[in-house]
């Protein structure tokens, strides 16, 4: 009997599965991943506990430390992709063969920027945006919690999406921002770019979402006191970031709409046929693309705005320049798109504008920089980790940028475009910006959150690894970048005398690895002596109001709600000898909802469905989208009370010896 | 009672409206992107129709006025929600909702109607773009009327209540946006597409 599965799977057979080496590796360590966690969390009988306590919770707290576990596994990912790339130059690249084909390289190098921009850095940026907005303006939660909580899900089903592609089909071999017309039907006829698209529109969709609360919550929720020009750097990053983030996504969704559209029902926005342009699509997916790369850079800046005044001991110097400079490159960011594309013919004059205002968006930049360096100077400073990674990015951030500015001059930019000089260049952007922020935040307020320091020798050990490792997998990229070598290079010539470089890039790689080694290995310790690392509510002697909550934080972060004066609210509550109020009164908080994990799941499926052609599923999924979102329009009693008692017990318990 | 809620500083309307406007803004930015894709592919008719060859005018006056008529109504339904005059918000509603749907049914068929003769979405990048634009736009219509059918309904059923007063507020804001879109649509697909 011979039954025609294609009505019910769609594209879907036994020809999904993969057959390289390399891919069952992958997928076999995935699925085997998968089911490890599911085995262990039945062995342990945690999943109603898992459910209850993590997977509906809407305290923003919570959820931001599920982004930040989600990025953390990713980035894990992201580097196995690069231990095989990178292998691959070292090792085979001047033989006729390697383990990885020209396809595999091609996906591999895909994976690891979608991964690495939207899974890792997008996932730390929220996560911490989730912990220490709320907590630094004061508020006991975020505009709207259900949202947030759907936003998360939205990404973590994005996530899963791209991982499905290791098991089931390929991923996309077009690029990290898959160009037309190598995206087109045409020339990816398989499911990778629509794996890519769809995983990017739904957590994409996510991102969007979660703008629009921290926007709201950053206009409506602030304490009593705290005007605009009293918030702190942070909150002002964010703001700049999540302005950005509403202005910049929907063009993504709309782009990546149009590209499905060229994909599945054959209309001709970006083909090279009947009157399609796929230079449009370059410019709409940098239109949005350039805003994303501040969209993770400024809440970065935020993070060390914070850190170097505490460990300086002094008042962050040029408040009011900082907040211009961060709503300057709020703005400039929408103009300098084009530099990504030089080489595409717009003409002279055009290039020279986008040149020039590529070169003015470094000033507010070196704004920054000088307001953190004088803000250091004369200060009393203590070398602690969180300041380790602030000196390690000043120096690479700033190399970084110098090169950045070179790559703006267009007749520089005709000479080293697609070239590992720019892969350099936008590392030491990504890697010592967004990167050595995020690890510097982890090791500054991770005590707040904990009530115990993360060990101090190991976090030493990790940043040296990471700036030796990074150092010496990036600098060689520079010289093989003015040598010619090209990016997403499989194969090059031994006669090129590449190879040399290449290694040491790939020695830089396991640097990088023994320092992301020490890191897991002081997250583990750390927990282990926990007791002998314990510390107060206010360790480093803060400034801002999130060191004011008692640690850990009771999930209504603030009992009371004194009103703000000035900048350095703590501080200033501090220097006054003010005393901790106790005139509690009831409290609302939202009741868990399991809408979030609940969408996540359908709009997975219904994705999925899109992808591999199953209509029906689709189908379904749509209409299941429509009746949740009726649904969760007509929640009622969203909210439970803690009662004033309640507060004070809480509150006594956790205040402590601290009381 | 003397709750404190999580969210005292503002109300809850405020909070809503600011992020309603905030969506609004976003939306305004996706129609934006689809109105600069118009503008680049509008001549790009790969020898296949141009706007001037297909467009129906009268049809598309007639949709204008409709939509903006369905503007009005909501309007109408709107104030009844200022004085809690359930029947007023109901019918105007009613006629709200009438009218959108007569404003989707001109603009489907005249979808219809262009795919049977050979100028659908894949004839050429021009009608890729224009389906796209009319398209989201008629899109948003179709869920304006998915979202107004549940109000009404839970309105008829339950009166109006707080919550209902604060969705059916949004509801407008909603409305008048895609009005406000469908003037754009009308001048620079249509009338724009003619002239010339």
């Amino acid at each position: 009997m011979n039954i025609d599965w294609s009505m019910l799977l769609g594209r879907l057979s036994l020809d999904a599965l993969p057959d390289n080496i390399v891919t069952i590796g992958g997928a076999v360590g995935g699925v085997l991943g998968v089911l490890f966690i599911i085995g262990l969390l039945t062995y342990t009988r945690r999943w109603k506990w898992l459910w209850r306590t993590w997977m509906t919770s809407l305290d923003p707290k919570k959820i931001g430390v599920m982004y930040i576990a989600v990025s953390g596994i990713m980035l894990v990912r992201g580097l196995a992709d690069v231990i095989m790339m990178r292998a691959q130059q070292a090792l085979f690249a001047t033989t006729a063969d390697g383990p990885i084909t020209a396809d595999l390289f091609q996906q591999v190098f895909s994976a690891h920027g979608t991964i690495m921009i939207f899974f890792v850095a997008m996932g730390v940026i929220f996560g911490l945006i989730n912990l220490i907005l709320p907590l630094q303006i004061g508020a006991r939660d975020v505009a709207f919690p259900l949202l947030n909580s759907i936003s998360f899900w939205l990404f973590f089903a994005g996530m899963a999406l791209m991982n499905v592609s290791l098991a089931l089909g390929e991923f996309s071999a077009a690029g990290w921002l898959a160009y037309p017309p190598l995206s087109t039907l045409e020339y990816s006829p398989g499911t990778g770019v629509d794996y890519w698209i769809w995983s990017l529109q739904v957590a994409g969709i996510g991102s969007l979402l979660s703008g629009v609360n921290f926007l709201v919550t950053i206009f409506t929720m602030r304490r009593k006191g705290m005007t605009m020009m009293k918030m702190p750097i942070f909150v002002w990053t964010v703001l700049g970031s999540m302005l950005l983030v509403v202005f910049a996504f929907p063009i993504l969704t709309a782009t990546l709409g149009m590209l499905t559209l060229d994909r599945t029902i054959g209309t001709h926005f970006f083909t090279s046929d009947l009157g399609g342009n796929p230079m449009m699509y370059v410019n709409l997916i940098w239109a949005w693309g350039h805003p994303e790369v501040y969209i993770l850079v400024l809440p970065a800046f935020g993070v060390f705005s914070e850190i170097v005044p505490v460990f300086s001991r002094k008042r962050l110097f040029g408040y009011t320049s900082m907040v211009w400079a961060i709503m300057a490159i709020t703005v400039l960011s929408f103009t300098v798109w084009l530099h990504h594309f030089f080489t595409m013919g717009a003409g002279a004059n055009v290039n020279a504008f986008f040149g020039i205002m590529t070169m003015v968006i470094a000033i507010p930049t070196g704004v920054k920089v000088f307001n953190w360096l004088f803000t250091m100077f004369r200060g009393r400073i203590s070398f602690k980790t969180p300041m380790l990674w602030f000196m390690g990015f000043i120096t690479t951030f700033t190399i970084g940028g110098v090169t950045g500015v070179l790559l703006a001059v267009p007749g520089i930019d005709f000479q080293v475009h697609n070239s590992l000089f720019l892969v350099a260049h936008f590392h030491n952007m990504i890697i010592g910006g967004v990167l050595f922020g995020a690890f510097a935040a982890l090791a500054y307020w991770w005590p707040k959150f904990t009530g115990f320091h993360l060990h101090e020798g190991l976090g030493i050990a990790a940043f040296w690894s990471w700036l030796v490792g990074f150092v010496l997998a990036f600098a060689p990229l520079y010289i093989l970048g003015l040598m010619g070598a090209v990016r997403r290079l499989d194969h090059y010539d031994a006669s090129l005398g590449w190879q040399g470089l290449f290694i040491v890039a790939g020695v830089g790689v396991m640097f990088i690895l023994l320092g992301v080694f020490f890191q897991i290995l002081q997250l583990a310790y750390s927990v282990w002596k926990r007791k002998e690392l314990a510390c107060d509510s206010d360790p480093w002697d803060g400034r801002t109001l999130e060191w004011s909550t008692s640690t850990p934080i009771a999930e209504y972060n603030y009992a009371t709600l004194d009103v703000v004066h000035g900048r350095d609210a703590f501080w200033s509550f501090k220097q006054s000898g003010r005393k901790r109020l106790s005139n509690y009164t009831d409290i609302l908080v939202p009741k868990n909802s399991g809408f979030g994990p609940i969408i996540a799941i359908v709009v997975f499926v219904g994705s999925f469905a899109v992808i591999w052609h199953m209509w029906w599923l689709a189908a379904i999924g749509l209409i299941a989208t429509i009746l949740l979102a009726i649904l969760v329009g007509m929640r009622e009693n969203v909210e439970r009370t803690i009662t004033e008692k309640q507060i004070a017990v809480t509150e006594k318990k956790l205040w402590g010896s601290e009381a | 009672m003397n709750n404190e809620s999580v969210t005292e500083n503002k109300s809850l309307l405020s909070r809503t409206s600011v992020g309603f406007w905030l969506y609004l803004m976003t939306d305004c930015l996706l129609f934006a992107t689809l109105f600069a894709t118009f503008a680049v592919l509008r001549d790009a008719t790969a020898g296949g129709p141009a706007g001037r060859d297909i467009y129906e005018m009268p049809l598309v006056l007639a949709e204008t006025l409709i939509l903006l008529t369905s503007s009005f109504t909501c309007g109408l339904a709107l104030i009844g929600l200022a004085t809690k005059n359930k029947r007023q918000v109901l019918y105007g509603l009613l006629a709200t909702f009438v009218l959108g749907a007569a404003f989707l049914f001109i603009e489907v068929s005249e979808f219809v109607k262009l795919i049977g003769e050979g100028h659908g979405p894949q004839a050429s990048a021009f009608l890729s773009a224009f389906f796209a634009l009319v398209g989201m736009h008629g899109l948003h219509v179709f869920v304006g009327l998915l979202w107004l059918s549940v109000l009404a309904l839970t309105i008829w059923r339950r009166g109006i209540t707080d919550k209902l007063t604060r969705q059916l507020t949004l509801f407008g804001l909603f409305w008048h946006f895609l009005d406000l879109i469908w003037i754009f649509v009308f001048t620079v697909v249509y009338l724009m597409g003619i002239v010339k």
